[in-house]
């Protein structure tokens, strides 16, 4: 069914499908819409589940891990400081292997204090131990709350996953989705069963400590894990093509890259007026590509190099900055290309921090920056800083 | 691309008359795309806000708040200002709901025909104006988008203005 929605109400519409049992909601703009809507489908009965209302983000982690190590299929929300509150507890879920779904609304972080979008605060928590998928439309975010489960819940992953949406720009603009049939989406997403859960029945140590000589294992395990995601998020997209008739393709997504030189790499809802801006510059006779990062972790280092490999200069386009260095997802790009041994010439755009609009001309400059050259590191709208 | 500016006060529905124009334009058609969305931040009652519909026959992939509209339509006419036809694209119109007579503008007395139907606000009648002016939607199919997103108990009164607002514009 067709329905002109939010990208955060779409999300969940996709969260219903999948049939959680628990939910814990603490409200934060922009992320509010989803847990609102959760507790009217809760209320109205077209989503049973158990909808708990929590003190902080803190708790709402904290009980979404409670949910899931008894065994239930668990989903909260959250967004900026939000998330940064909850980071103790992150650590906690994706540690214990806790296939928890949660949606963060990207939004910047304080001072100065600001509501608007930029993705600052997913970015820092890579490093969490949870898988990181970035949404560009409301019908993806739709799929992926659907996808997330199951992936996140493969015994071969057995990680949480955390689904980012641009706010305002994508949690709150309204578009045409398409609602999947209940029918379907149970095809594709059966109930959640696992072994590791409290079980009376067959008692065993959780959420325990490992010292010195078994802790890394344990790391190597998780590393393991969000590794495996890469195949499963193959398999799991492939699958989700026969049933829905939408096809998604992978940790990444190009555009025009094929013969492309001037090739720019983002991420999330901006990667739209990216598109745009290389068709009508290839009508100008610029070979301008694109690259939509979808998955932050797993990161798509092959993907990333195999695709930029025959590009004469790459710009990273990302709203954000490791202060003192580049932007995150800049760093991230060039470690895939050095491993590769891949040498073509890389840029670093910063923009869209606290909401400032990114416009058309600004995406075109930054082609023509990287034709000419220009700094390692360019502050949309300011200037730019080389950085080694 | 189509693209219409709304503007109002807090509580007045314009993001609601956007969403629901987004909504009438897709409800029909696979080949029709529309974005619908807020001028975004806090929201306030009674403080100004703005409100943006795009509709295209392709994907509409530009996010960012239109800079120059095919209509501007305005819900209190306190918020008018001669400078928003710097707004406007060639040939673009500006709709206001006002009692008086504004030079350039098109200005129609929304909250009579509003009142007419017991409503306190005037967004499905502006709505039904632009639809009868510009053609970008039919009068059934924004009648359906009421019947599809509003609540129901309101969406007879409302079908009804802007069905009579269509009225007035064919007049």
């Amino acid at each position: 069914m067709k329905k002109f929605l939010s990208g955060n109400e779409a999300f969940a519409e996709g969260i219903r499908l999948a049939r959680p049992q628990v939910i814990s909601a603490y409200p934060i703009t922009p992320q509010t819409i989803v847990v609102e809507r959760l507790s009217e489908m809760v209320e109205d009965g077209s989503l049973k589940a158990e909808y708990v209302h929590v003190e902080s983000e803190h708790s709402a982690m904290s009980c979404a891990i409670g949910a899931s190590a008894a065994g239930a299929r668990a989903f909260t929300a959250t967004s900026s400081q939000g998330l940064l509150y909850m980071a103790e507890c992150l650590y906690y879920a994706s540690g214990g292997r806790f296939p928890i779904v949660m949606m963060n609304a990207d939004r910047s972080t304080a001072l100065p204090w600001n509501i608007y979008g930029d993705q600052r605060d997913s970015l820092s928590q890579l490093d969490s131990g949870w898988i990181q998928a970035y949404a560009e439309n409301a019908q993806e975010a739709l799929d992926l709350a659907l996808m997330s489960y199951r992936i996140a819940e493969d015994k071969r992953v057995s990680t949480p996953f955390m689904a980012n949406l641009d706010g305002f720009v994508l949690t709150h603009t309204y578009e045409t989705v398409d609602i999947p049939e209940r029918e379907q989406a149970d095809r594709f997403l059966p109930p959640y069963e696992t072994d590791n859960r409290i079980d009376l029945d067959a008692p065993k140590n959780m959420a325990f400590s490992a010292g010195p000589d078994t802790n890394y294992i344990f790391k190597y395990k998780e590393h393991e894990g969000v590794l495996a995601a890469r195949q499963v998020i193959t398999e799991t997209e492939k699958e989700f093509a026969g049933i829905f008739g939408r096809k998604y393709t992978g940790l990444l997504e190009s555009y025009r890259t094929d013969d492309a030189e001037y090739i720019i790499v983002t991420l999330g809802s901006i990667a739209g007026l990216c598109r745009e801006t290389a068709d009508k510059l290839r009508g100008e006779g610029i070979k301008a590509g694109v690259v939509r990062i979808r998955y932050m972790r797993p990161f798509p280092n092959e993907e990333i190099a195999a695709v930029l490999r025959n590009a004469k200069a790459y710009a990273v386009l990302e709203k954000d900055i490791s202060f003192g260095n580049d932007g995150t997802v800049f760093t991230n790009v060039n470690s895939a290309l050095k491993k590769a041994g891949v040498n073509v010439k890389g840029y670093n755009f910063i923009g869209g921090l606290g909401g400032r609009n990114i416009s058309a001309a600004d995406i075109e400059k930054i082609y023509s920056d990287i034709a000419k050259g220009t700094e390692s590191v360019n502050f949309i709208g300011i200037g730019g800083g080389d950085n080694g | 691309m189509f693209e219409i500016i709304w503007l109002g006060r807090g509580g007045q529905g314009a993001f609601t008359a956007a969403k629901l124009l987004g909504a009438a334009y897709t409800i029909d058609g696979d080949e029709k795309y529309a974005l619908a969305f807020p001028s975004f931040g806090p929201e306030r009652r009674g403080a100004p806000v703005r409100a943006f519909t795009k509709l295209d026959t392709k994907p509409v992939v530009d996010r960012s708040q239109t800079e120059k509209a095919d209509y501007i339509v305005i819900l209190d006419d306190t918020l008018y200002s001669p400078q928003l036809h710097e707004l406007l694209k060639e040939g673009g119109r500006i709709i206001v709901n006002s009692k008086n007579d504004i030079s350039d503008v098109l200005t129609f007395d929304a909250d009579s025909l509003a009142a007419q139907f017991r409503l306190p606000t005037v967004n499905t009648v502006m709505l039904g104006l632009l639809a009868g002016l510009s053609g970008a939607v039919t009068a059934d199919d924004a009648a359906d988008a009421v019947r599809g997103y509003m609540p129901q108990k309101i969406q007879e009164r409302n079908i009804n203005a802007l069905l009579g607002a269509v009225q007035e514009v064919a007049k």
